[in-house]
């Protein structure tokens, strides 16, 4: 479903991606793993064309999307395009990114109204569907100042499914979290990845990642290092990178 | 030596006075109306990816807030007509240096409310799948007003003080009106105190609307 080849990605002069090539399936879950700054992010972020890529290509359902090779080398995709491709990929932000300014029901319902020109009875619907979905349905008039970080965070998840994407994407969505907030969230996930959602999720969350995961990619700078099974990554590493970044974190 | 604070003659000119106020009004009005249109756009050109549109926000800015108003209104008013490109009328010359001038600044105050809202909503709101043009009307500006009310709202003051100066380009408003009834009645005190109280009354409704609007915007 989504092809990434040879994606790089600097930053300045800080070469931030070198040449990333992964494949995700329909309905896989993908789970990337690795030390802070090893482009994990930006990665995700590149697939969504939140960052241009410098070499490379990003397919989606077989078409290229985003940096479109041209005579002058990449150049990015018409507006209507990138739009397109945005709303069919969910993303879902470590810092959640609310919008304060509506309340939970209001921000799930702003893509379907805004992007998808969906009746707003017809998107409350729907909205109110999710937020019960993901266990808020008592918190649909309140605003995101008033709700605690788990709960600001299952609710961007609604904001994401409500635009009814393909796939789904996942910053470090409980890094931002209290410790006892965070199995609330992996939870909502986990029942997504159990209906079968396409998903590449970074984080921090090692026994996530092992109980979700279908593949487990660790990342060093700038590089996947190692691919496998939770089992092989986990259990049976074979590079010493994955070896040693298992042990900083355990 | 007239008797100071005299109600007979207070009857005699504060109805002319308050027919000038109606004139600052109106000035005032739309200074802050077209002011404000202008400001939106100038602002969004000066944030624009557009290279063009960004020196021409950075132009106006620069010149119209570099140069006093009081020198714009002259050249608008009498050097136009005197190189006979374009003869305005006192009242549209006033309107157009009044708004023109609060335009500049009131770009700066939405400028700075824009940048002032976290790039991540941005990234939000594109992430839906919305243009810039939705994210900048749906989920940026409501949240900017928030930041921006408070300083327009001193902007807006500043423009009803403001319409003072055009007093010099033949407008009669509430300030020449003053000097007119001086230079026929030489009773300063009364004259301009009472000018000046009318003032007060007029940016004392702008500071309540003011407040009232920033109430109305606050996310709870």
């Amino acid at each position: 479903m989504i092809q990434l080849k040879g994606i790089h990605k600097r930053f300045d002069h800080l070469e931030v991606l070198k040449g990333v090539d992964l494949e995700i399936q329909e309905g896989e879950v993908v789970v990337i793993i690795g030390p802070s700054g090893s482009g994990k992010s930006t990665l995700l972020r590149c697939i969504n064309c939140l960052e241009k890529i410098e070499a490379g290509e990003i397919r989606f359902n077989g078409q290229i999307v985003g940096m479109i090779p041209t005579e002058k080398g990449l150049v990015e995709d018409r507006k209507e395009k990138i739009a397109k491709l945005r709303s069919s990929l969910g993303m879902v932000f470590q810092n959640f990114n609310l919008f304060p300014h509506l309340s939970a029901l209001e921000n799930v319902m702003e893509g379907p109204v805004t992007v998808k020109k969906m009746k707003r009875a017809e998107a409350e619907a729907l909205s109110r569907n999710l937020l019960h979905k993901v266990g808020l349905a008592d918190k649909v008039d309140v605003y995101p100042n008033q709700l605690s970080g788990g709960q600001k965070q299952r609710v961007a998840i609604a904001r994401a499914l409500a635009m009814q994407p393909k796939a789904m994407l996942f910053d470090e969505p409980t890094s931002a979290l209290d410790p006892e907030l965070v199995g609330g969230v992996l939870a909502v996930i986990k029942e997504l990845a159990e209906e079968g959602m396409t998903m590449i999720v970074v984080t921090h969350e090692m026994g996530f990642a092992r109980e979700v995961a279908d593949r487990v990619v660790l990342m060093d700078e700038g590089q996947i290092v190692e691919i496998g099974t939770p089992e092989e990554i986990f259990s049976f590493p074979k590079h010493q990178r994955t070896i040693d970044f298992l042990q900083s974190i355990l | 030596m007239p008797t100071f604070w005299d109600i007979e003659f207070l009857r005699i000119i504060f109805p002319l006075l308050l027919q000038g106020a109606w004139i600052t009004i109106q000035l005032t009005v739309m200074a802050i109306v077209l002011g404000t249109l202008i400001g939106l756009f100038v602002a969004l050109a000066k944030l624009s990816p557009i290279w063009p549109l960004r020196v021409f926000g950075n132009l106006y800015t620069w010149v119209l807030r570099g140069v006093p108003l009081l020198v714009q209104l002259y050249v608008l008013y009498y050097g136009l007509a005197q190189i006979g490109l374009l003869e305005l009328d006192a009242f549209t010359a006033a309107v157009v240096g009044l708004s023109a001038c609060a335009g500049a600044y009131i770009a700066e105050i939405i400028r700075a409310g824009i940048q002032s809202i976290d790039r991540g909503q941005k990234e939000a709101a594109l992430s839906l799948g919305m243009t810039t043009a939705d994210a900048m009307r749906r989920i940026i500006l409501p949240q900017a007003i928030r930041n921006i009310l408070p300083p327009l709202g001193n902007e807006f003051i500043t423009s009803l003080k403001d319409t003072s100066l055009v007093s010099v380009i033949t407008m009669i408003e509430l300030m020449r009106t003053g000097i007119l009834l001086d230079v026929t009645y030489f009773r300063s005190m009364e004259i301009y105190l009472s000018v000046a109280a009318i003032y007060l009354l007029l940016t004392t409704i702008f500071v309540y609307g003011i407040d009232y609007l920033e109430r109305r915007f606050k996310i709870i």
